[in-house]
């Protein structure tokens, strides 16, 4: 599978998502108008993913902003990994957030509430 | 009779005003107005927890108008805005004020306050859990929005959604928000 690679802009965060090294990650703003639009080819090539996965993926979230309606989107993200872990492959979330933004942890908890894969809540300290 | 929808805006100005804008909410305005309003805040050496709530709160309040705001009625001086709105961000003791404004069909009145009241009768804990459950249980809506935007303001800044609909004429009202951001959210 071929990568996928994309530069952030003010409103939508970089991505970097390699099947080779398993390693995923959303980096930045995500605020756009139409998230839909932005996240569907990142759930789609997950889809793709899903069949042959390595035994071991690592997602990284490193979040600045990100809005309500990213915020399903990044839940449709989360719920294609968690069928990864399902199918008995190892699956980590790693999710970042500054050190005073205590939104940003909650928001951290409210996934890992929801979905049913390990979460490692990392705070970044200046 | 119609009123001057400008008029709540000015009563409300009782601070230092950041921005002032009236007319077509799209996202060329909304990406000026969050860059103008950040600007300002780091200019000013805003703490950053506070300035990111802001942030976040005048993003969905943004985003609301965009997706969520009712035509203009055909009586109404500005007919060229498709999303029309009203929006002030003021300075006050102790945070920011973010103030909008938008028409709603007299149709959708009872299901947006009825939205508003549910939310404002529920505690921060249970804010906490509406937002989960709709997140994961709602889709996002023909309009492109998430149903998420309103509890969101809610929890990040754990006051209760001071609100006005303004009698416009028989088929339209004027729905204010008046949204209060402090750095403390414990106030619920």
């Amino acid at each position: 599978m071929e990568p996928i690679i994309i530069e952030g802009t003010p409103k939508t965060p970089s991505i970097h998502f390699s099947s080779k090294e398993g390693v995923f990650e959303i980096k930045g703003r995500s605020i756009p108008e139409n998230s839909v639009e932005f996240y569907k080819p990142l759930v789609d090539w997950l889809e793709g993913y899903k069949d042959t996965p390595l035994p071991k993926t690592i997602v990284n979230i490193k979040l600045e902003y990100f809005n309500t309606s990213s915020s399903k989107c990044i839940l449709d993200v989360f719920k294609k990994l968690e069928a990864i872990h399902k199918a008995k492959n190892e699956v980590e979330v790693n999710w970042y957030y500054e050190e005073d933004d205590e939104d940003m942890l909650e928001a951290g908890e409210d996934y890992e509430s929801i979905i049913r894969v390990p979460f490692r809540m990392i705070e970044i300290v200046d | 009779m119609s009123f001057n929808i400008e008029n709540y805006f000015a009563d409300q100005m009782n601070g230092n005003v950041i921005l002032y804008y009236k007319g077509n909410i799209d996202s060329v305005i909304i990406n000026h107005v969050l860059d103008t309003v950040e600007d300002k805040m780091i200019e000013v050496n805003e703490q950053s927890k506070l300035r990111k709530k802001v942030y976040n709160v005048l993003v969905e309040s943004l985003q609301n108008l965009y997706h969520h705001v009712d035509r203009v009625p055909v009586d109404f001086e500005d007919q060229s805005s498709e999303k029309f709105g009203l929006l002030a961000v003021l300075k006050v003791a102790g945070g920011y004020k973010i103030i909008t404004g938008n028409f709603v069909h007299a149709d959708n009145i009872e299901r947006l306050e009825e939205k508003i009241k549910r939310i404002n009768r529920s505690s921060q804990e249970e804010i906490k859990e509406l937002y989960k459950f709709i997140l994961n249980h709602q889709r996002i809506s023909a309009k492109g929005g998430g149903g998420l935007g309103l509890v969101d303001i809610a929890r990040k800044t754990g006051n209760k959604l001071d609100y006005t609909f303004k009698v416009y004429n028989e088929k339209y009202s004027f729905f204010y928000l008046n949204i209060l951001v402090t750095e403390e959210n414990d106030t619920l």
